[in-house]
């Protein structure tokens, strides 16, 4: 996994709230077998619609979608993570996150800051007015800024750690390699391997 | 310090603790299919990452795949892409597969016990939540999803937060037409879908101790249907005498180092339990559900209930749901429920002693007209051993279809699947909506209720017979 200190980017003003994993990535997409390429299954329906954020040429190449509240509700599918990061986006914005998401989100290195609805609309009014606006997210300082606007955000201490260290669950245990391989000298012979079968 | 079976497998497995972090445990077997892999290879070669224990690892393909004409490509364009890409997985990962047509090819959970891989105290884990069969032969066995798959592969660990555990005591003796399928679903009716929830279930008591292996892997199948991470059995001379000779058992001084090893893994006298629940053996009876939950059953002997009778408003409105999408009435004696279509297999009832028990009923009477019954081997190995004791001709001569090995109807994912509003009387694990196939209707039962139903055409038991 890539570590994440600081970003910055183009932001996507997605108003609308309550966006269930669902509408995120529809369940069609789940029937592929890799995890990368789900950038096109990405808002799919929502995307019929040409006027819909993500087909404004204004937005095309943004990095951070500022979302309505209760973002990631529903289904706890990964591949609404992965939709979101294929697509480009390294920071989602809201004021609330669903559990499950947030915690695949952590997981995964897409990094889901928590910020109050002012914010959130404050923020919208600015891209909306300015859509080249960069905004600069700070995991180290924990907070957003943008000319004079600056806000703090919210994110878990350990979800925080790892994407500053740029670890993934299994880049933390491969840390313990050595405990790993202590445990394995060990085991007791009698524990059977699939191969060779002994006879 | 006094502990339960399922903490001394724990304890065993433990590579790190620290505070305010899960335990990483040890994982001593990794079973995989095609489902619940292919996104876990896929991150594993995104990162650059190897199978750390391919030896300790073991795909079958089972969810996906047809159980006739199985020498012919797969026609299903989703399943066919599914299975090919486990085969190349394996390949280039190294890791074993029994592919299909392989003698050793089944149910992943089929396979793993009859092949001797399952053991007692191991820590066993796959991609699929009733991964709690192996649990049966006093392993700590639990289903994961598919980022954990990925972390098994790379790092045969998993880092996990501590279960808690419950003890499901069950006294007496079962009744003679009663089977451990009958008792399982008494015990989710009693516990409810979700009264396992984050606990670890340790069945036991004399009703337990008296059941083969097969029907103590039935019990811990189902674990997972009152909503519990884990099922265990503790081993003894019953698990002893089915792994000995098997090709994985331990054998000589092994044998007997291992068997003075599981011989410690029982619950201690005085270990307490964050749950207990005691179940009289002797008042149960054989069990159907009536609902779209393992939880919605009752004894065959009753009548589909009337959702006003239950006490709490959500029981009672899942049962109007359930009897509205099952096309029941209220007060319907069960035994004159009608089905169309009889499934006899599943890693919860396709075994060989599962298969011997319904061909017992079955013999000497025909399926009755407009009912079709698929008999499906949960394994190949199965399907051998059944059709060298002849059970197959007592299927086939009954007008049953007897069927190549597989998870088949226990899930609409490969071609056998009800219709629309067809009713099944099924021994797998699962009535949820359109488990069986879209609009299918589902009703759980034993192998022996299976049997009979097919005969008479309706929700029946042995004794129905005659
Ligand atoms: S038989 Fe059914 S429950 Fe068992 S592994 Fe296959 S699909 Fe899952």
């Amino acid at each position: 996994m890539e570590k994440f200190t600081v970003h910055e980017g183009r932001c996507v003003p997605l108003q609308r709230s309550n966006v269930d994993t669902d509408q995120i990535i529809p369940a069609v997409y789940l029937k592929r077998i890799t995890r990368n390429g789900y950038e096109d299954g990405l808002f799919q329906a929502w995307r019929q619609d040409p006027d819909f954020v993500l087909n404004r040429p204004e937005f095309a190449g943004a990095s951070i979608l500022v979302a309505g509240q209760e973002f990631g509700t529903g289904s706890s599918r990964e591949h609404a993570v992965w939709a979101l990061q294929n697509y480009g986006f390294k920071v989602i914005l809201s004021s609330r996150f669903a559990d499950i998401f947030r915690g695949n989100s952590g997981k995964g290195g897409l990094l889901t800051a928590q910020v109050t609805q002012d914010v959130i609309e404050v923020l919208w009014s600015m891209i909306l007015a300015d859509p080249t606006l960069v905004l600069k997210v700070d995991l180290v300082a924990r907070d957003i800024s943008a000319g004079d606007f600056r806000a703090p955000f919210e994110v878990d201490d350990y979800v925080r750690w790892r994407l500053l260290e740029g670890l993934d669950d299994i880049g933390i245990t491969l840390q313990q390699d050595a405990a790993i391989a202590d445990f394995e000298v060990g085991r007791p012979r009698f524990l059977p391997q699939v191969v060779p079968i002994q006879q | 310090m006094a502990s339960t079976l399922a903490e001394k497998v724990w304890a065993a497995h433990v590579v790190r603790q620290a505070p305010g972090e899960p335990d990483l445990l040890y994982v001593d077997l990794h079973l995989v299919h095609e489902v619940t892999s292919a996104q876990a290879f896929d991150g594993l070669r995104l990162a650059g990452r190897s199978v750390r224990r391919p030896d300790l690892t073991l795909a079958t393909e089972d969810h996906n795949v047809p159980t006739t004409d199985i020498d012919k490509p797969i026609a299903d364009p989703v399943s066919a892409l599914q299975v090919d890409a486990l085969r190349r997985n394996c390949a280039e990962f190294g890791v074993p597969i029994f592919s299909l047509g392989d003698v050793e090819q089944g149910i992943v959970h089929v396979v793993g016990p009859q092949l001797g891989l399952t053991q007692p105290g191991m820590i066993v884990v796959c991609g699929d939540s009733h991964t709690s069969t192996h649990g049966a032969f006093g392993a700590l066995a639990f289903g994961m999803g598919t980022s954990e798959v990925e972390h098994v592969l790379a790092t045969q660990t998993l880092p996990l937060k501590p279960f808690r555990t419950m003890a499901v005591t069950i006294n007496g003796t079962l009744p003679a037409d009663t089977t451990a399928k009958d008792l399982i679903l008494a015990i989710i009716a009693r516990i409810g879908t979700g009264g396992g929830q984050g606990y670890v279930i340790e069945y036991r008591g004399p009703a337990i101790e008296a059941l083969s292996m097969e029907a103590r892997m039935t019990i811990c199948n189902m674990s997972i249907e009152a909503g519990a991470r884990a099922g265990m059995i503790a081993p003894d001379q019953t698990t002893y005498d089915y792994l000995e000779g098997r090709a994985h058992a331990p054998k000589g001084a092994d044998w007997d180092a291992a068997l003075a090893y599981w011989s410690t893994l029982r619950t201690d006298a005085d270990a307490k339990f964050d749950h207990e629940v005691v179940i009289e053996a002797s008042e149960l009876a054989p069990f159907v559900t009536w609902g779209t939950n393992p939880g919605q059953g009752a004894p065959l002997s009753a009548n589909v209930p009337d959702p006003k009778d239950f006490a709490d408003a959500n029981d009672r409105l899942a049962a109007e749901r359930a009897l509205v999408y099952m096309g029941l009435i209220a007060g319907t004696p069960l035994r004159e429920v009608e089905i169309q279509t009889v499934f006899l297999g599943s890693c919860t009832n396709g075994r060989i002693e599962d298969l011997r028990a319904a061909a017992a009923v079955i013999q000497g009477h025909k399926v009755a007209d407009g009912v079709r019954m698929l008999v499906v081997p949960g394994s190949v190995r199965v399907r051998i051993a059944a059709e060298a004791e002849g059970l197959d001709k007592v299927f086939v001569e009954a007008g049953a279809e007897w069927r190549q090995a597989g998870c088949s109807m226990c899930l609409g994912m490969n071609p056998d699947q009800l219709v629309a509003g067809e009713r099944s009387a099924s021994t797998s694990n699962r009535n949820f909506e359109g488990r069986q196939g879209a609009g299918g209707r589902t009703h759980l039962v034993s192998p022996q209720v299976a049997a009979a139903s097919a005969v008479v055409g309706r929700l029946a038991s042995p004794a129905d017979l005659g």
